[in-house]
């Protein structure tokens, strides 16, 4: 490709003078991202451990923070940010849709086979 | 290839062939739709393993007391240092990908072949890193005792800090060895035996008073359920089948076996792609240097498996987040 990149992210907020100059930016992004993460996976704050539809606080900022990673290195680091619009859609809602459903199933009847057993008459413990 | 092209007098409209409605090329194209059937078979997995999760929430193994160790400091307990680092090295060298890519963009030879060895040395790091944490996993650190029902009970002292069974098992010499070809029925072997049997474990648990006995069962505030003095023995005597030490496909010292058997399945599944990615990262570094791409005019190999490299990257990222995080 030899035409221009897109170099601005945050929609326009930062934008970056060359492309080399975006990737070393994208870098400190999400090594900043990782830091964040690891720093709450060690010391795990109380005041995260509530409970937000269904799950711990904590575990949403983590997977929020990953999808927030995964974004960058498909936008940035794999030139998404640059493919036409329907290229874009065709990886990321196919995934994204697929992903979620699977999920969804497997989450629920993950769920449900814990209650069999924490609620059924199926001895474990022993 | 004119000859073969028939003339349809609709060239140039939308349906008219020659036409590149999604500005990519084949190769890249072809790669974008492997990444999202590969991203698919990754989510498989994950989903699986949250699948086993859900279904044992109350009794799952917590990460931080499992991976705690870093190479060449032995016996300190440092939960996530480890594989934030390994994390770190595998951004690092999606990042030096992304430049070998931009200096093929200007035609650097040079440049992209120094970043095409950078990335190949980070995925070499990443991939021993792998193979370590897989180690000391197998290894495991305290041992434990497995009860008829499949359940893991560890031992504690009373601040509850973990205690392992080489610190208080009481060892008779009247220990059996190991069943071989050789010496018994030849049709019949078995694995390595465990440091100690289970009534070695009970006679030093009774000769130690303040240990106790910790269960798989997480309480409402996250932490495992320690049981009292009398609970202890009688839990390890009655139920207590096994000793366990470190982990493989079918017993886990750490908790369930299906933790285990994930771990080994996703992060093996994943140093595969991180392994077959050094391969192909090396085969094009050696096309690199001999010019080939120079000839073509055109680094475009590179930026093809550059995408295949970052994907490997982005997985990372999500088994990090989903094995050790959450």
């Amino acid at each position: 490709m030899a035409h221009g990149h897109n170099l601005a992210i945050l929609r326009g907020l930062i934008k970056f003078k060359s492309n080399t100059q975006k990737i070393w930016g994208v870098l400190i992004l999400l090594s900043i991202v990782t830091t964040v993460e690891v720093a709450l996976g060690i010391y795990k704050p109380e005041s995260l451990m509530g409970k937000v539809l269904g799950m711990k606080l904590l575990n949403w900022i983590f997977i929020i923070l990953t999808i927030v990673k995964a974004y960058y290195i498909t936008w940035d680091f794999m030139h998404m940010r640059d493919e036409t619009k329907a290229l874009q859609r065709m990886v990321v809602w196919t995934a994204i849709f697929l992903i979620l459903y699977l999920i969804f199933i497997l989450l629920q009847e993950g769920g449900y086979v814990f209650d069999v057993y924490d609620t059924g008459y199926i001895k474990r413990d022993f | 290839m004119s000859t073969t092209v028939v003339n349809t007098g609709t060239e140039g409209k939308t349906w008219g062939g020659g036409n590149r409605p999604l500005q990519a090329s084949y190769g890249k194209m072809m790669m974008w739709f492997f990444i999202v059937s590969d991203a698919l078979t990754f989510s498989g997995f994950l989903a699986a393993y949250g699948f086993s999760r859900f279904k044992f929430i109350d009794a799952w193994p917590i990460a931080d007391e499992v991976f705690t160790h870093v190479p060449f400091l032995h016996g300190q307990e440092m939960p996530m240092i480890y594989v934030a680092f390994m994390t770190f090295i595998l951004i690092m060298s999606s990042v030096t990908m992304v430049l070998a890519v931009d200096a093929g963009h200007h035609l650097k030879k040079a440049k992209v072949t120094l970043y095409m060895l950078l990335t190949i040395i980070g995925g070499l790091i990443f991939v021993g890193s792998q193979a370590w944490e897989w180690a000391t996993f197998i290894k495991g650190d305290y041992g434990a005792v497995q009860t008829k029902g499949g359940n893991i009970l560890q031992f504690v002292d009373a601040e509850g800090h973990r205690v392992a069974l080489r610190d208080f098992a009481i060892v008779d010499q009247k220990d059996r060895t190991a069943h071989s070809k050789n010496t018994g029925l030849w049709f019949v072997q078995e694995g390595t035996l465990p440091t100690y049997s289970v009534e070695e474990v009970v006679a030093g648990l009774e000769a130690h008073e303040n240990i106790l006995v910790r269960t798989q069962l997480l309480d409402e505030h996250g932490h495992k359920t320690v049981l009292s003095r009398e609970e202890s023995l009688k839990r390890v005597k009655e139920n207590g089948k096994i000793v366990v030490e470190g982990a493989n496909l079918h017993v886990n010292e750490y908790g369930s076996p299906l933790f285990a058997d994930f771990f080994f399945f996703i992060t093996g599944f994943h140093g595969f792609h991180v392994f077959s990615g050094v391969v192909i990262n090396i085969i094009i570094f050696f096309n690199v240097i001999l010019g080939t791409y120079e000839r073509r005019k055109s680094y475009e190999m590179v930026e093809k498996v550059g995408l295949y490299w970052h994907f490997v990257d982005l997985v990372w990222v999500f088994v990090f987040t989903f094995f050790y995080l959450v």
